[in-house]
């Protein structure tokens, strides 16, 4: 019944708005105590990046170490606690919080047309809570590390590793309470705060991707609580809940885990699809090809997360016939993934499509969460998991979709919506460059990987057989490529803020309500209250041919005819 | 032997393995292929500026579309499913003429003793064709016994005894590898899986000292521990008969029912307050604190053979 393809109307007699967001002050105070959700977005972008490239550098230690078979660079012991500090930084100060924390804080209320999220406070007590976890987390990698692996399986973990597990377990606790905050944050702010006529069924794709993953965010996280906390407690009284001479079980706590750490993989990457619909449809012109099956993959993605954390056990002693269930389900789960990955394509048909810097990693995007998405049917099958579990396989298939996908997507909306929050542009070569050069730097690291996991290499080894070191010098040069392409963005992004040109108030001609206000935009988004009357990624009307972006100036294409149903 | 690019096949396990992952990989790559044509054709074709007239969808063909490849992924999961699934539960229980070798791990080492009672350190030998069944126990943390050559791995996890099985095919030397990871020196913690011609491995045993065998053990130790003294024939304690004791349905003074299997008697020796028999007094001492985990292990190979003599097993 909604065919009507106009777009939002734009406001001809919009009084411009003196000050953006941005001009409410700029000391420390101004920053710390504010409650804009655009100015938590940038505290969160910037705790982010530290995070992420504190992660980095001991990725990059981990592969300079195994460029040769001897473990040379470092010792036993370094080497465990970089590949822990590694996993724990990017894991939970990284890849879990980065796209709802900085484009879902920044971009959403905006894209519903709401002038800040439900709860402001809350969302800043969310940040508070993100870095003090973090903090607590560096600290105890500061003062001796952790070695546990980011996965504390016990009873390694409770009674025989002799690092800080409870400091690290205590950070990751008490971050998981800003993850959850962030949670509820966003559901609510969907629920009530949408913009008049902004119906369930015209809400974004970035909007719904990110309402699933904080309602996994909200049932998820409080499991992954209780695991840490048992742990802690079990450290620090001596409870012997994991320890099989006092009747304990070592292996309810990989249950527990695994029921929050399945879907928490759904958490880092459903938002990096629903970044990823915004910019394909934008620069191809062309409504998303099936939106509700999109909302309904999105949602069964959510919902069938939270029943196959089992594959993580296959070779665990688990009975014969719970494995059985937990890969016939982990089959089903691949197929509203599949269903994304040919619409995306589908959407392509017949558009009008330029390639930006984040369309190139928006197809990127395309490309690895493919090749992700398939190893995981691969690991779905048992008798080929019982093979490659806990080997270079598995960790080339968890990168393939988080640093893949995940991360190549956390780029594009970077560079999508960065006119949007600072108001210029970028050096758009520069930007191209960098998405190819991440891209190949990518496939060079981890495409070796898979074939060393197949040949039998375990993950988590700080020194090998030689005959796995050609794929080994391969993957760390494919890594160095990788680095300095995540370095690049870095140097330009920053230069662009101050030398960049101005970027109007909606470069891209996109369709979301985020960009019918100006760039950056003011302290309450809008001036008038948006009202919507059109489906979403209305680039041209639903019974029309998709039409090319009109450059002549002016935020929306025009001749548009409408018509009723 | 393994060269950079392939891996030895040398289980039959390893066989059926390598066709389905065959499988998986020719699917993938048409996959691959198919995304990847229809993204560099669309990029190409509808490419901002091109020419080409763009035709609109009509809706009801975009449903017929969606249904279509959305039902097409789903036969192709469940067949998927099927495939492997099948294969997995051919493989699920080990012949009953398979040979039983214990393994114990420990950081950072693997123990084995053949059920001639030699023993082994980081080495398994094992002749060739013949179906091998082996008992995992851990004395400490979760390990994971992996040899990629028969692509099979079994986590080894403290407090219970895993067990899995294969057959070699191809007489050599494989990697035995820790997969799970185990503290300080898990990437250490290797071995050597050699694979022997039947005869060559008769003669191997025949030349090393022979321990005692895990059953003899047990066997002591059910005197020296003091577990005679309730359970033998002639003692005055009222305490279970256990001739024949494992793989029996036993009734528990809860109510319950369930079957004597390796974890129970292990349960029964270190927890005895947990599951306690129909018709007896809970007097059994917990022998948790006093017995070592391979200590455990000979007594429950012990009383396991004194089920074997009674042919109870059905
Ligand atoms: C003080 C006497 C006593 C001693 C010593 C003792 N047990 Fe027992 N055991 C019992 C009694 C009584 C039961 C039955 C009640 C129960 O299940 O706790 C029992 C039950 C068992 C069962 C379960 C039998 C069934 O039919 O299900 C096993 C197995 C067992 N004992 C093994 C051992 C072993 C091995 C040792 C030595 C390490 C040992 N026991 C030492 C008294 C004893
Ligand atoms: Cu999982
Ligand atoms: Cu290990």
């Amino acid at each position: 019944m909604t065919d009507i393809a106009a777009l939002p109307e734009p406001h001809p007699a919009t009084p411009r708005p003196t000050r953006s967001y941005l001009g409410a002050g700029s000391d420390l105070r101004s920053w710390l105590l504010t409650t804009d959700h655009k100015r938590i977005a940038i505290l969160y972008a910037l705790t982010l990046t530290l995070f992420f490239f504190i992660g980095g550098a001991a990725a990059t230690l981990i592969r300079i170490e195994l460029i040769t078979p001897a473990g040379d660079l470092v010792s036993a012991d370094s080497y465990n606690k970089l590949f822990t500090l590694h996993g724990v930084i990017m894991v939970w100060f990284f890849l879990v919080p980065a796209i709802p924390t900085t484009f879902g804080n920044f971009i959403l209320p905006m894209a519903v047309g709401a002038s800040d999220v439900a709860f402001p406070r809350l969302n800043l007590l969310s940040w508070y809570l993100t870095v003090a976890g973090g903090l607590l987390a560096l600290v105890s990698l500061l003062v001796g590390g952790v070695d546990t692996g980011w996965t504390f399986y016990t009873p390694y973990s409770t009674l025989y590793s002799n690092s800080y597990v409870t400091l690290a377990a205590a950070g990751v606790f008490v971050a998981g309470f800003g993850t959850i905050a962030t949670g509820v944050n966003m559901i609510v702010t969907v629920h009530v705060l949408r913009a008049r006529g902004m119906r369930w069924m015209r809400l974004p794709l970035f909007v719904w991707s990110i309402y699933a993953t904080s309602i996994i965010m909200v049932l998820a996280t409080p499991a992954l609580a209780v695991a840490l906390l048992m742990i802690v407690v079990d450290r620090l009284f001596g409870l012997s809940l994991f320890d099989p001479d006092q009747g304990g079980d070592p292996i309810i706590f990989q249950h527990v885990f695994w029921f929050y750490s399945h879907p928490a993989v759904y958490i880092m990457i459903l938002p990096g699809m629903g970044v990823v619909t915004e910019i394909i449809t934008c620069f191809a012109r062309r409504r998303v090809f099936g939106y509700e099956a999109m909302v309904f993959a999105i949602l069964g993605i959510a919902i069938f997360s939270f029943f196959v954390w089992g594959h993580h056990m296959f070779v665990s002693g688990q009975s014969a016939w719970a494995s059985l269930v937990f890969s016939i389900l982990s089959f089903v789960v691949a197929v509203p993934s599949a269903i994304k990955v040919f619409n995306w394509s589908a959407t392509l048909y017949g558009g009008h499509i330029t390639f930006e810097a984040s369309m190139l990693y928006a197809l990127g995007f395309l490309g690895l969460f493919t090749l992700g998405g398939l190893t995981g049917l691969f690991l779905a099958s048992i008798p080929i998991d019982v093979h490659v579990h806990d080997t270079y396989f598995v960790v080339a298939h968890f990168h393939y979709i988080m640093v893949g996908a995940m991360v190549t997507a956390f780029f594009g909306g970077l560079h999508f919506w960065w006119p949007k929050v600072t108001g210029r542009h970028y050096s758009e070569p520069w930007a191209r460059l960098a998405a190819i050069l991440m891209f190949v730097g990518f496939n060079f690291t981890f495409f070796p990987q898979f074939i060393l996991g197949y040949l039998g290499m375990p993950r988590r080894y700080h020194s090998y057989p030689p005959e796995f070191q050609i794929w080994h010098v391969l993957s760390s040069a494919g890594a160095v490529i990788l680095a300095l392409a995540y370095l690049v963005p870095l140097v330009y992004l920053t230069l662009s803020l101050r030398y960049g040109r101005r970027a109007g108030d909606n470069p891209w001609h996109a369709s979301g309500l985020e960009w019918a206000t100006t760039s950056p935009p003011p302290r309450d988004n809008f001036v008038i209250p948006p009202t919507v009357d059109t489906d979403p990624y209305a680039y041209h009307a639903a019974h029309e041919e998709p039409s090319e972006r009109d450059e002549s100036g002016g935020d929306h294409q025009s001749s548009r005819k409408d018509e009723m149903p | 032997m393994n060269s950079i690019l392939s891996l030895a096949q040398a289980s039959e396990n390893a066989r059926s393995f390598d066709t389905l992952l065959l499988v998986l990989v020719l699917f993938s790559l048409a996959i691959v292929t198919l995304v990847g044509t229809l993204v560099l054709v669309f990029s190409i074709r509808y490419r901002k500026g091109s020419k080409v007239t763009r035709h609109r969808v009509p809706r009801l063909l975009s449903h017929q579309i969606e249904w279509g490849w959305t039902s097409a992924t789903v036969f192709v999961a469940l067949f998927f499913f099927w495939g492997a699934a099948s294969i997995m539960v051919r493989q699920l229980d080990p012949p009953p003429d398979a040979m039983e070798i214990h393994v114990e791990a420990k950081q950072w080492m693997w123990k084995a003793r053949h059920p001639n009672g030699t023993r082994e350190i980081n080495a398994l030998h094992v002749p060739m064709g013949q179906p091998v069944k082996l008992y995992l126990d851990s004395q400490d943390v979760i390990h994971s016994f992996f040899v990629p050559a028969f692509r099979l791995k079994q986590d080894v996890v403290p407090g219970r005894t895993a067990t899995t099985w294969f057959t070699a095919t191809e007489p050599g030397t494989y990697h035995l590898f820790c997969a799970e990871f185990c503290g300080t020196s898990h990437s250490q913690m290797t071995g050597e899986i050699v694979v022997m011609e039947p005869e060559d491995f008769s003669a191997w045993l025949a030349n090393r000292p022979e321990g005692d065998t895990l059953v003899a053990e047990g066997r002591k130790l059910f005197t020296t521990a003091g577990c005679s003294g309730c359970h033998a024939e002639g003692s005055d304690v009222h305490a279970p008969d256990l001739n024949g004791v494992a793989g029996r349905r036993v009734a528990l003074a809860d109510g319950r029912v369930v079957t004597a299997d390796d974890a129970y008697l292990r349960d029964s020796i270190l927890l005895p307050a947990r599951d306690v028999v129909a018709g007896y007094a809970p007097i059994m001492p917990d022998f948790g604190g006093i017995l070592e985990t391979g200590e455990v292990t000979a007594l429950v190979a012990y009383l396991r053979s004194l089920g074997t003599q009674e042919g109870e097993t059905p």
